[in-house]
């Protein structure tokens, strides 16, 4: 095994291409996530743009049925798995570790592992576009339409692959950040000192690695009937398609708080910083979110309303679908509570923060309102839904997101985000996606369906479908003023210093950008915003001592760090080859594997960390 | 090498003092519950709702699965063994107890593949004339001559029906859990030749712990799957 370890010559702290590809920095990783996910928003941005312009007046012919039910599915699973989840899996990076007082996530190569897998998967995924035929039955790929008869094209192929492999990036990055988070903390950071993005990414990680294998089932299920010609979703064998929804949904469910519990725990962050008070009713806040990830598995069915499950299962899921509205209206509360007499500093960061929750509000209560399930079958099938989830998905995870970029972007990069231009950014970000999505509430109660990709005229929904088109394009062209600022602000922005916000939790005490091993001593906690105790001393004025060791001799030189690697890459490139295999041919299937499993042995024979040129 | 002694010594003060690679692999474990929970479910929504034969009565041979299943149960025992010696520093007396764990997983692997291929080559005898839902004649002439009943094909393949369908995913899912199983036993048989075993018992053979977690835990599974699917499955009607 030994030798087989010596094939891969480790790279000794590599610079360039070869540096990212090696990398096992958490930093590094949080950009690589950053940057890919935002690329796959901007895609997802395009095809929404290609829809809207489609729909923006009555028999319109831009895109042939078949293209646009590719781009409206396509979007859905770009938005949701290739943008939203990763630019969550970015955060968790960048930031779990400073937070927490560590050097690194537990497990680094596994972390680059989770990073690769993500990438090889949003390719497979994307295949589509390239060879002409992605998948076209919305995200959640109802049977018995994506039946082989039905769908005798590679697309739904790409869907279940694409979808397995991304599932495996996951589990794999939300076991990470389980353990990292339970295993790695400060001494004194005890759990309900944990910050509140803290605990947000560990109740996600939880719903991670329970939820996906849930789907991972549906979809091995689905392949099995599309490859091999088996039963489970074939009618004339006596299959119950529902099987499907059920299958889909209890995993779908839980995704939609994987999308949104990470956007709470942001604004649970900008929040306190710049109304310059702590989080209020913090641990009000933290239980509300833990409900809500239990609660989250126990409402699956109102996806489900019009399917005909019965009025005992509606009244049921109807029920806990609005007692879960509790816990998460407990949280807006609080975070009014938090800027109830706070001296709040209107940064862009907080902006979004404070639009995430006038948005958010709009899409719960149309989520309350579909909890009622005879209302719901109106809704159903509607542009009332499409404005639902966009006000809780763009409203919600999508403005937590800025409010996250501007809030981290400095320590992240050492330089600040153009405050003028973010401004304009989140005032245009905020109308576009009132224009866009506002409208579509009327155009839904008046009953015009989802997925359609015209409608006749004379049906008088000319007028807002226009307006939703050039909501549309105001967010395409904010969106564009936030990417010139990204860019921008990286080579000329003001340079930001340690902390810019006058931080609260400990990622502010380090330099900005943070050192490789980000900690030069591991500091002990005291209390909640653990930095802030730090400047200013607790609400008894007790000030807390710097964190022993600060200032010792050691500056860094004699800390190990885990040693960079190509291995998580190899690994992951059998998979992302076995994925291509399991769709065209089983031979480089098998090929693949072969890869993944020579990189596994080579990974698990080499040292975490490699002797450093002293050969210490 | 002291280096890595020292990375990996820094490695036990976690918070919790729970090694980092143990709480992964239940993190892990729990997932998998899922996993196998999902497919069990499935297994059971299609119970009794196939439209055509053969069931689980007419294939499946308790006899031989319960021979299968005590080899199995007896590989965790070995599993127990190996990880006991290993946890004393004896190195040697772990090789016979991880060698025998692997050998018992291959053994039901090899009853596995003898059921599958059985199943498919099931034949049975029916009455005569065949009913609607039974197997046509074979050949035409078979139920001539005052003949009462008649020997047809009635082999079970993952295309045949539902219950084919989800019988081989689950169990097929459960195999692959325990060759991966064994590929990592043998992993660990031929760690112990490096250094004479230094590494594996370094750490308290952490190394197979985590490993003995895994292989118990695909054996529950299978104890799971045994009752469900092969117990009631063979003497219990579908409702």
């Amino acid at each position: 095994m030994a030798t087989l370890a010596g094939v891969f010559n480790r790279p000794y702290k590599p610079t360039g291409v070869w540096g990212w590809i090696s990398t096992v920095d958490h930093k590094k990783i949080g950009a690589l996530y950053g940057v890919t996910a935002f690329t796959f928003f901007l895609v997802g941005g395009l095809e929404a743009l290609i829809m809207r312009f489609q729909l923006a007046r009555a028999e319109h012919g831009i895109v042939s049925a078949e293209v646009f039910s590719q781009l409206f599915t396509m979007h859905a699973l770009t938005m949701i798995f290739l943008a939203v989840m990763p630019l969550s899996a970015a955060f968790f990076n960048l930031v779990v570790p400073l937070m927490i007082g560590a050097r690194d996530v537990a497990f680094p190569r596994l972390n680059a592992f989770s990073y690769w897998v993500f990438l090889f998967g949003a390719l497979i995924l994307q295949t589509g576009w390239i060879v002409g035929s992605s998948p076209n039955t919305g995200w959640f790929a109802y049977a018995p339409l994506t039946a082989e008869s039905f769908n005798p094209s590679n697309g739904m192929d790409f869907y279940v692959v694409g979808l397995g492999v991304l599932g495996v990036s996951s589990v794999a990055a939300a076991l990470n950040f389980i353990v990292t988070i339970i295993n790695m903390r400060a001494p004194g950071m005890t759990l309900m000192r944990l910050p509140v993005f803290i605990w947000m990414t560990l109740v996600t990680s939880f719903l991670l690695v329970t939820a996906m294998p849930v789907i991972t089932v549906g979809l091995i299920e689905l392949y099995m009937d599309r490859t091999f010609g088996m039963n489970f979703f074939n009618v004339e064998a006596g299959a119950d398609v529902i099987l499907w929804q059920h299958l889909f949904w209890v995993f779908g469910h839980p995704e939609v708080y994987i999308l949104i519990l990470p956007a709470m725990g942001i604004v649970s962050e900008v929040l306190p910083t710049f109304a310059r008070k702590p989080l209020y009713g913090y641990p009000v806040v933290v239980l509300s979110g833990i409900t809500i990830g239990f609660m989250g598995w126990a409402v699956w069915s109102h996806h489900m309303f019009t399917v005909g499950l019965g009025p005992i299962a509606n009244s049921v899921f109807a029920i806990t679908t609005m007692f879960i509205a509790v816990p998460t209206g407990i949280k807006i509360f609080n975070w009014i509570g938090t800027l109830w007499g706070g001296s709040i500093d209107l940064k862009t960061a907080p902006l979004f923060a404070i639009g995430f929750i006038f948005l958010f509000i709009v899409g719960g209560l149309s989520g309350v309102m579909h909890a009622v399930a005879p209302s719901d079958a109106q809704q159903q099938d509607t542009y009332f839904i499409v404005a639902h989830i966009h006000y809780v998905l763009f409203g919600g995870s999508i403005m937590a997101v800025f409010a996250g970029i501007y809030y981290w972007f400095p320590k992240a990069t050492g330089r600040l985000l153009s405050e003028r231009v973010g401004q304009w950014h989140f005032w245009l970000t905020f109308l576009g996606m009132n224009l866009a999505f506002y409208p579509m509430h009327f155009l839904g109660l008046d009953g015009m369906p989802r997925r359609n990709y015209t409608y006749a005229e004379g049906m008088g929904w000319d007028f807002w479908n226009l307006v939703s088109t050039v909501g549309a394009f105001v967010l395409a062209m904010a969106t564009l003023i936030f990417v010139h600022n990204f860019f921008r602000s990286l080579r000329k922005g003001e340079p930001a210093g340690d902390d810019p916000w006058d931080g609260r939790t400990l990622e502010w005490s380090i330099p900005s950008p943070p050192p490789e091993y980000n900690f030069v001593a591991i500091p002990t906690v005291h209390g909640r915003d653990a930095f802030w105790d730090q400047k200013y001393g607790d609400a008894h004025g007790h000030v807390a001592r710097a964190p022993a060791g600060a200032s010792s001799e050691d500056e860094g030189h004699g800390i190990h760090m885990p040693s960079p690697s190509i291995l998580p890459m190899i690994t992951s490139l059998g998979l992302g080859i076995a994925g291509y295999g399991l769709v065209y041919s089983f031979p480089v299937a098998i090929l693949g594997a072969a890869i993944t499993m020579v990189g596994t042995y080579a990974w698990s024979m080499e040292p975490a960390a490699a002797p450093d040129e002293h050969g210490h | 090498m002291e280096h890595a002694q020292a990375s990996e010594h820094a490695e036990h003060a976690t918070t919790t003092g729970i090694d980092h690679r143990k709480m992964l692999i239940w993190a892990f474990l729990g997932s998998e519950c899922m996993f196998f929970g999902s497919l069990i479910a499935t297994y059971l929504v299609y119970y009794g709702q196939s439209v055509s034969g053969p069931g689980p009565a007419d294939v499946l041979d308790i006899n031989t699965t319960t021979v299968s299943t005590f080899v199995l149960l007896m590989s965790s025992l070995m599993m127990v063994l190996a990880y006991s010696a290993v946890s004393k520093g004896d190195v040697k007396r772990f090789r016979v107890w991880i060698v025998c764990t692997a050998l018992l997983g291959a053994t039901f692997l090899g009853f596995q593949y003898f059921e599958f291929t059985e199943f498919g080559h099931h034949k049975q005898t029916f009455e005569c004339p065949p009913a609607l839902d039974r197997p046509a004649l074979e050949p035409e002439t078979a139920c001539q001559d005052g003949a009462t009943e008649y020997k047809a094909n009635y082999g079970l393949t993952p295309r045949t029906n539902l219950f084919g369908s989800t019988f081989f995913t689950l169990t097929g899912f459960h195999g692959a859990h325990v060759t991966v199983g064994v590929i990592w036993l043998l992993s660990l048989f031929g760690y112990s030749f490096r250094r004479g075993g230094e590494d594996l018992v370094r750490d308290g053979g952490l190394n197979v712990d985590l490993a003995a977690l895994y292989w118990h835990f695909v054996d529950i599974v299978w104890i799971v799957i045994f009752t469900v699917v092969y117990l009631i499955g063979v003497t219990v009607a579908p409702v």
